[in-house]
């Protein structure tokens, strides 16, 4: 019998926090209004340090909200009958229509469900503005829409969009203040684009010392983790949360902690998951197959920059970046150019994932791709296909499975774990003893 | 329809096109990619239109849950049924087609090929300038591809021959307003469709020959229920023919292959560019651009009335996320308006038994209330 290396793996120290973190936002929302806050919400990447600077507020992100509702089947099932049962497609946005059934039932994990002041969303799919359009309708809110401009990259085309994107920014907050009938300040404004920066570039370096063998954490884990900057990436809580999480990992790389101790395959996993089965990872773990690198999870909450060659590295922190933020203009100009300059959002266009998915793929040390073809999201579906044959291609021996990020009714497990377990022994994998 | 049959031979009307004229050929995905320029380069645009034939080739580049057209475009490409395209051009959209175009580039190269960033959000008081300096953008680069520059006597030539070819279409549409219309439904589609891809040069006086013929002939059009038809990228006649034998009038649309194309001008300004960003930003919108009111709402509700509509068909090609958003509000405002209204999703080729059933039950049902 073959002797398997097993490294040292531990549980995350800061784990626990994590979780307080999350269960903490939510309760905020939900008590926001009883509070004196201001509640928004809009696309989880909608320019919230824009929100911030109207004072105390709390912010709903559509997409996290759709897939915690999809974390529980039977009020996932719910939900999405109910926006059917208003005439919208199944094969819709499948985090949207749980928000809107959430919405039509009036019904949320938490109680009912919240009414915002307003929407303030960005649009870089095109579902982002639509899904307010309606949210905006239905509740009786002011809506304001932010677009992310697209298009291959130019140095030229680089400038116009940051303009383009401060020109909108500083529209909103005009747009803001008339519909909140409150004041602005500038300070909270450059505080939270300070944290936003800071939250997003370290957790950067953490998703960068997945690149060591063995990898420090696994894609599951990151779920729970990214979502802190998904969702409170402004305040400066997230900030410090990935300060110690950062100090955490590189501890762990340093003395070879890996999240999986039997780690001797690395796969790279791409779009979204099914978030009520994230047990497939685990499953996969049982081989010996750890997932430290997911171009999903690398461009959610996490802002990394490309070099020339098209190597993901992170972007700069406020400390690394130099001076700090004096005024509105500065603090805009950083927001804009930290979206613009983020390669999973150059262009949003197929060719580029194409391209970004190989270079993730190598430079994480990966053996071989799962790729999910997600019915519930065409954002991250466009250049999956494309993907699974250039990998393909490229030598990478590639699985793709297709089912659905929160409509339970369009996933199989027999079906996919059974792929998945083929696809594991076709690499020369057999499970391992517990 | 005899006056632009031409539609059936397409591509042999482009290729010849290019013989005679020694012109590069561009193919253009979507209806926001400003063509006055391609012309002005001395190129003809081409729209890539449905093949309406079952294929095979397009599943590996293109997620099954993406809309049918955007396979058949590129399948169409895949199989070399747009070999003679010297350039390639996409405006953003939405994002299957925006598939369909990546695949494109990959796998069926052109010699020049152009994504043209189409902001969505036109009602934003910044998009103008941003399309302005895509505008520019995208003459600079027809410019480098062409070698040559493009001047203002070119822009303004090209300005003037789309202004004349949309203002002849509109003055078609007009005819289409009486009871019963002096064309069909079948033969305006025809006839947008045709401009779609013909030189316009040579599309404007077919245009006044057969609308002239048109107020000319008798008309043997039956009256029928009026129909407006809107939705979704339609080029499908066979669908519209079926209504028409059916019993119904389609006098009006509302699609990017139909009144969306064409219904406004270029309002000419001194700094040309200026003025076609002023063009598309004004134009009647698709949904995936009418953002944050609701735009299009008013132009679809104003054609009914300017139209005498007595029912409205919205077509979707199936998977169509733009339109999906649509349609259940639509719905519910031809409902406060009394106007009966009903939904078909259309694939790349089409069950007529099905759609037949259908559309004769709506009409019936048209037909009862009118006599209640
Ligand atoms: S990218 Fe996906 S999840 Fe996000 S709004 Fe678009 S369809 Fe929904
Ligand atoms: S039919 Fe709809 S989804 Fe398909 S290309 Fe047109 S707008 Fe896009």
């Amino acid at each position: 019998m073959t002797q398997i290396k097993r490294y040292k793996s531990e549980r995350l120290a800061c784990w626990q926090q994590a979780k307080e973190l999350r269960n903490k936002h939510y309760r905020d929302i939900w008590e926001a209004k009883e509070k004196g806050k201001v509640l928004a919400t809009g696309g989880e990447y909608s320019f919230i340090p824009l929100v911030a600077g109207l004072g105390d507020y709390e912010f709903l992100g559509g997409e996290p909200y759709g897939a915690t509702v999809g974390t529980d089947q039977n009020l996932a099932t719910e939900c999405a009958e109910a926006a059917e049962a208003r005439g919208f497609a199944r094969d819709m946005c499948s985090y949207m229509r749980l928000y809107w059934g959430s919405m039509f039932l009036d019904k949320s994990p938490w109680g009912k469900f919240v009414k915002p002041d307003f929407c303030l969303s960005w649009h870089l799919c095109e579902s982002h503005g639509k899904w307010y359009q309606l949210v905006s309708e239905h509740m009786g809110i002011p809506s304001f829409v932010i677009e992310i401009p697209l298009g291959p990259r130019t140095q030229n085309r680089r400038e116009a969009q940051i303009r383009y994107l401060v020109a909108q920014m500083e529209e909103a907050i005009d747009w803001m203040q008339k519909v909140t009938g409150r004041g602005y300040d500038d300070g909270l404004l450059i505080e939270a684009v300070s944290n936003e920066i800071d939250a997003t570039a370290i957790w950067a370096k953490c998703c960068e010392l997945n690149k060591n063998i063995p990898a420090p954490l696994d894609l599951k884990s990151m779920f729970s983790l990214y979502v802190i900057s998904s969702l409170i990436r402004c305040q400066p809580e997230a900030a410090d949360f990935f300060r110690t999480l950062y100090d955490e990992v590189k501890y762990r790389v340093d003395n070879q902690i890996a999240a999986l101790a039997t780690e001797r395959c690395r796969l790279y996993h791409d779009a979204e998951p099914v978030w009520h089965f994230l047990q497939l990872f685990r499953i996969a773990e049982k081989y010996g197959a750890v997932v430290p690198a997911s171009f999903y999870a690398f461009v959610v909450g996490t802002a990394f920059e490309a070099d020339e060659n098209g190597h993901w590295l992170p972007a700069k922190t406020m400390a690394e970046r130099g001076a700090p933020l004096k005024n509105r203009g500065e603090a805009l100009e950083l927001l804009a150019t930290s979206y613009v300059d983020r390669p999973g959002l150059w262009g949003w266009m197929p060719q580029q994932k194409v391209t970004d998915s190989l270079s993730i793929y190598r430079d994480w040390q990966c053996d071989g791709a799962i790729l999910h073809l997600n019915r519930g999201c065409e954002g991250l579906t466009q250049g999956l296909t494309e993907a699974a044959l250039a990998l393909k291609a490229a030598g990478a021996p590639t699985m793709v499975y297709e089912s659905n990020m929160v409509d339970p009714r369009e996933f199989s497990p027999t079906q996919v774990v059974d792929s998945l377990e083929s696809f594991l022994e076709s690499l020369g994998l057999t499970k391992l003893d517990d | 329809m005899e006056a632009f049959s031409v539609v059936d031979n397409r591509h042999e009307y482009a290729r010849e096109w290019k013989k005679r004229t020694g012109g590069p050929v561009v193919g253009v995905l979507c209806s926001y990619v400003p063509e006055e320029l391609i012309y002005a380069a001395g190129a003809l645009p081409v729209r890539v239109l449905g093949s309406h034939e079952p294929q095979d080739v397009a599943e590996p580049h293109i997620f099954s849950m993406f809309c049918p057209f955007s396979r058949d475009v590129l399948a169409q490409g895949l199989t070399g049924k747009y070999d003679y395209l010297d350039g390639m051009v996409h405006g953003l959209s939405c994002i299957h087609m925006r598939q369909a175009f990546d695949s494109w580039q990959v796998h069926v190269p052109t010699p020049y090929s152009y994504f043209f960033p189409m902001p969505a959000h036109l009602q934003s008081p910044h998009a103008h300038k941003h399309l302005e300096f895509e505008i520019l953008e995208f003459k600079r680069s027809l410019e480098e591809w062409t070698g040559k520059a493009i001047t203002d006597t070119a822009l303004d030539e090209a300005i003037e021959v789309y202004n004349r070819n949309r203002r002849l279409m509109k003055q078609v549409y007009e005819l289409r307003k009486g009871d019963p219309p002096l064309l069909s439904g079948v033969d305006a589609m025809e006839m947008v469709l045709a401009s779609l891809f013909m030189d316009k040069k040579e599309h404007n006086p077919a245009l006044e020959r057969w609308s002239g013929e048109i107020t000319q002939r008798r008309n043997t059009i039956e009256p029928g229920i009026r129909l407006m038809v809107l939705g979704s990228e339609n080029d499908d006649r066979e669908v519209l023919r079926l209504m028409e034998s059916l019993g119904a009038n389609v006098v009006i649309d509302d699609h990017c292959t139909g009144s969306r194309y064409f219904w406004n001008e270029v309002l000419p300004q001194k700094d040309r560019l200026s003025a076609i960003a002023s063009r598309y930003i004004d134009r009647p919108p698709c949904p995936s651009k009418d953002l944050v009111e609701r735009r299009r709402f008013d132009f679809v509700l104003k054609l009914a009335e300017d139209y005498g509509v007595q029912g409205a068909i919205q077509i979707q090609q199936k998977f169509c996320d733009p339109h999906e958003f649509d349609i259940p509000p639509l719905k519910a405002l031809f409902e406060e308006r009394d106007i009966p209204s009903l939904f078909l999703e259309l694939d790349v080729t089409v069950p007529v038994g099905v759609l037949r059933t259908r559309i004769e039950a709506f009409l019936e049902m048209m037909q009862m209330e009118e006599l209640v």
